[in-house]
């Protein structure tokens, strides 16, 4: 047993790439270069601790994952067995499907205005709130985390942007006098997609944000010290120089949350915008997978509209790490 | 001389101008009123009377103040085939045992991705994060055919097993547990401890912040996750599929709807308020150190 260990941490330190394993000098030159299997049992351990985890996940997600890819190439509509019908699928849904198009469209907007503007807002007021007293640390997250906890109370929303004159701001606007007439927010087809961004703002704070908060405490103080020592003057140079690069895995951690949130945006519209929205103007291909996937039963054309969106999504992920990557 | 300043000086907190104080404030009370506004709209909504709902001018708080709703919501509870303490059992069952089990099994399964260099490290960790961008919409199906297959159907296995693992828990603690100096670790195997005893003696301690934000994120998806493809037993349901019936009435239950809201927000709500506690406790000293 004691022998294993020494032999494990001699390894270790030969084929770690980790930055913070130390390498020691070697004594023994024929572990230099071990079999596969050989390193596969030295982390035998290693892979008792993930088995729990390895068989759930892939029952329960890796398989249903590969089944919707592979679905994705077939016409299935639920109840008969599905029919392969190769790349038809992506075929009508790149070239045939204006609606996709616009879905799209809608898609890009909250990814790339929404998503931006929750992710800095989300780490500016982790930043801001790690200076205030334990209580009003306290109080301020749950202001700030508050909508995401509360669940779908994003239905509120449709009570104030509701159309009619009973609509609060509706309601306020005609008071002051801005509006004589009440304005139909969610459906007219100008201002629906605006409201949904809103909301989509007023839900910023979620898993990144908790995220954060927890990380800032995970930096060493003494690094913080040791930076005045070194000249850091204002606390832009300390965020840029200490805090930035110390937070590096929770900046990860919060950008492939905001990724998946950003595009995979759908329960909201539902809720507000209604499902579908009028002239689909302010779906996305959340709601539009959700669309075929639900209501018109064509499970396969779904699934390659899914994939579509992952492949989106990796895309963006893979950009937005490289740049994190290299800023950290 | 000047050396021997700077070193005065590192106790206190960087300097900060006060306008720049003042702006800070406004921005966050500003920010703050925009988050707690609706969140308050909701709550009061909840104690409206039916007429207060649908007047005008709208009124933000409620005049005459009614547990109506409430009652209301009681009483269409009452009427279905199960005392409502059986969902409420159901719903508090499967919440604990399936966040306990998921923050376990996350934290069980990252400390290897984070520290150990075993084969297949690098494609497992990519699996993960690539498995958080698929969109759930159209795993559904898959899902329930696999769930039946396992004979799970109606039973709390259903509602459990799925729940438990989580590529969200496993990144997050992975991200965390990098952050933990290798010489921590090292110091664990030199006393003779394995990699099970090193794992729950030395790094659950040291990422303790992020095992308590995971028990939020779990619970809260959990607590709200309806199930009702998986179960059809009146008796195995939870809470959240009765309140997506209730909900599915309409206009005509606004008021109750906004008192279902409220009556499951009040869990997540309490544990969020526990944990945050703990984490910003912790906070208080200092980060990890060797």
């Amino acid at each position: 047993m004691k022998n294993w260990q020494e032999n494990e941490r001699s390894l270790d330190s030969i084929m770690n790439r980790n930055k913070n394993v130390v390498a020691r000098p070697q004594k023994n030159p024929s572990y230099k270069n071990p079999g596969l299997f050989h390193r596969i049992w030295i982390h035998r351990e290693s892979y008792l601790l993930m088995l729990p985890f390895l068989v759930l996940f892939s029952v329960f997600t890796l398989l249903p994952i590969f089944s919707a890819i592979t679905l994705s190439f077939t016409s299935f509509n639920m109840l008969e067995m599905p029919r392969w019908v190769g790349w038809l699928n992506y075929i009508r849904l790149l070239l045939d499907d204006q609606i996709f198009l616009q879905v799209l469209k809608n898609t890009l907007v909250f990814a790339f205005i929404t998503g931006p503007i929750s992710y800095v807002l989300s780490f500016m007021l982790a930043w801001f709130i790690n200076d205030f007293g334990p209580t009003m640390r306290s109080f301020l997250t749950l202001v700030f985390y508050g909508p995401t906890l509360a669940g779908n109370v994003f239905f509120i929303w449709t009570f104030i942007f509701s159309g009619d004159y009973y609509g609060l701001l509706n309601g306020w606007l005609i008071n002051l006098g801005i509006l004589r007439e009440p304005i139909d927010w969610i459906g007219d087809t100008n201002y629906v997609l605006s409201v949904v961004l809103v909301v989509q703002i007023w839900l910023s704070f979620g898993a990144g944000f908790l995220a954060f908060i927890a990380g800032f405490q995970s930096i060493d103080r003494s690094l913080y010290e040791a930076a005045v020592i070194d000249g850091v003057r204002n606390r832009w140079q300390e965020l840029w120089y200490i805090t930035l690069p110390s937070m590096a895995p929770q900046l990860l951690f919060g950008a492939v949350m905001q990724i998946g949130a950003s595009f995979g945006v759908s329960e909201v519209i539902k809720a507000v915008a209604g499902f579908p929205s009028r002239g689909y103007t302010a779906d996305t291909i959340g709601t539009y997978i959700n669309d075929y996937g639900v209501v018109r039963f064509e499970m396969g054309y779904a699934c390659a509209i899914a994939v579509v969106l992952f492949l989106m999504m990796v895309g963006t992920n893979k950009v937005i790490m490289k740049l994190l990557k290299g800023l950290l | 001389m000047k050396v021997r300043f700077h070193r005065l000086r590192t106790n206190r907190k960087l300097n900060r101008s006060a306008g720049g104080n003042f702006l800070l404030f406004l921005v966050l009370a500003l920010l703050g009123a925009f988050m707690v506004l609706p969140l308050l709209y909701a709550f009061v909504s909840a104690f409206k009377p039916m007429e207060e709902l649908f007047i005008f001018p709208p009124r933000f708080f409620v005049a005459n103040p009614t547990l109506d709703n409430f009652i209301h919501l009681s009483q269409i509870l009452s009427n279905y085939w199960v005392p409502f303490s059986r969902y409420l059992f159901n719903s508090v069952f499967v919440s604990v045992v399936a966040t306990f089990g998921s923050v376990m099994v996350s934290s069980m399964a990252a400390y290897p991705m984070a520290k150990h260099s075993f084969p297949g490290r690098k494609p497992l960790s990519d699996v993960v994060v690539l498995a958080l961008l698929f969109t759930p919409q159209v795993l559904y199906i898959p899902q329930y055919i696999i769930i039946a297959k396992l004979g799970l159907i109606n039973t709390y296995g259903a509602l459990i097993l799925p729940a438990i693992q989580s590529p969200l828990g496993v990144f997050l603690m992975k991200q965390f547990m990098t952050q933990i100096p290798t010489s921590l670790l090292e110091a664990s195997r030199i006393d003779g401890a394995n990699e099970f005893t090193t794992w729950w003696k030395v790094v659950m301690p040291s990422v303790k912040p992020a095992w308590l934000t995971l028990i939020i994120f779990a619970f809260q998806s959990i607590w709200n996750q309806p199930g009702n493809s998986y179960v059809y037993d009146e008796a195995m349901k939870v809470l959240p599929s009765i309140m997506s019936q209730i909900q599915a009435g309409g206009l005509a239950r606004a008021g109750v709807v906004a008192a279902v809201a409220l009556v499951m927000m009040i869990p997540p709500l309490v544990l969020f308020q526990l944990t945050q506690r703990s984490v910003i406790e912790t906070m208080t000293t200092s980060g990890i150190k060797e």
